[in-house]
């Protein structure tokens, strides 16, 4: 059983490369998608990248995805309803704890409403 | 004017971008009083980008027009604004869909880009950001039975003026809480552009 996929969203791409850095620093087996930035990395979100991102790290499990401030929610959402695979959320945590954790918990061969469920009891 | 067709919205399209470039920076500093200040560059390249786009192509039908705009916006705008605007514009098209943009259909579609963009912004009317403008021009429309430029100009501008001296409590600007008083709401002046080239194009079909 493949693990679920990790969608990192943030207007700046900085924010989810470091995250990154430090959820590999304890997992390389997780797949963690990066949509930073617009599509010309300034500061914003795109959907396009989104969309991407979604495709990349669905591995079949379902993909959860975790956003920062202001647009990054709203373009979650959109892409989530454009996207064609199954099984791809988004939860409301502070993306560089949430996404740490979810990666563990990824890791741990969790579902996606596994996932969910801890993140929400811990954020 | 009984119906609004392809080039009748090229042309809403075009004034409202020559609105946003002029006064790009109007929007700009707004924001930078009560958000990231991104609100100018991020309308002037979308719109720039929705002329590119219907520049290329030929259109039919309205709707399907409404939805290119709809999508250029939302994958280029970049801030909150892209997926709003997006939205706004894509429910306007999936209401017209094979229909002809008659003032009862046109009224019912800015209705439903009210709803879409509440929801995708999770705002209601008084929140201060730019569903006053369009719910406003909304609920005035839908009580009429023609296309009236005035009508259309004077409750934009009436609704975005009322923004000033709204608290927000959705977007960037909530963080400012009672600091967010005293000045428009960016996206209600957007919007505000966007219906005064809406009341042009009607006004110059008479």
């Amino acid at each position: 059983m493949a693990y679920v996929g990790i969608v990192l969203i943030s207007h700046s791409p900085k924010v989810v490369e470091g995250t990154k850095e430090i959820i590999r620093q304890v997992n390389q087996d997780v797949a963690i998608e990066l949509a930073g930035g617009t599509d010309d990395n300034e500061i914003g979100t795109s959907i396009d990248k989104i969309l991407e991102a979604i495709n990349h790290a669905d591995k079949g499990s379902g993909v959860l995805l975790l956003y920062d401030i202001g647009s990054a929610k709203m373009n979650a959402e959109i892409a989530i309803e454009m996207a064609e695979g199954n099984n791809i959320k988004m939860v409301e945590a502070p993306i560089v704890e949430g996404a740490y954790v979810a990666s563990v918990e990824a890791g741990m061969g969790k579902s996606v409403e596994e996932i969910i469920t801890t993140l929400e009891k811990n954020f | 004017m009984d119906h609004l067709q392809v080039n009748h919205v090229y042309q809403w399209m075009k004034i409202t971008n020559d609105k946003i470039q002029k006064n790009k920076e109007v929007l700009t500093s707004l924001d930078q009083a009560i958000g990231d200040g991104d609100h100018g560059i991020n309308m002037a390249r979308g719109f720039q980008e929705v002329m590119n786009k219907l520049d290329a192509e030929n259109y039919e039908h309205v709707a399907d027009m409404l939805k290119d705009i709809a999508m250029t916006l939302m994958s280029k705008v970049g801030g909150a604004a892209g997926p709003l605007y997006g939205t706004a514009f894509l429910k306007m098209s999936t209401r017209l869909k094979e229909q002809d943009a008659t003032y009862k259909n046109f009224s019912q579609a800015i209705t439903e880009a009210v709803n879409g963009v509440k929801q995708r912004g999770k705002a209601e009317i008084g929140e201060k950001t730019m569903v006053d403008v369009w719910a406003a021009v909304a609920d005035q429309m839908s009580k009429e039975s023609h296309f009236s430029a005035e009508l259309i100009v004077n409750t934009a501008k009436e609704a975005m003026e009322s923004t000033k001296e709204m608290m927000a409590t959705k977007g960037r600007a909530a963080y400012l809480k009672e600091r967010s008083v005293g000045h428009m709401d960016p996206g209600s002046v957007s919007s505000f552009y966007l219906f005064e080239a809406l009341a042009e194009v009607i006004a110059e079909e008479g």
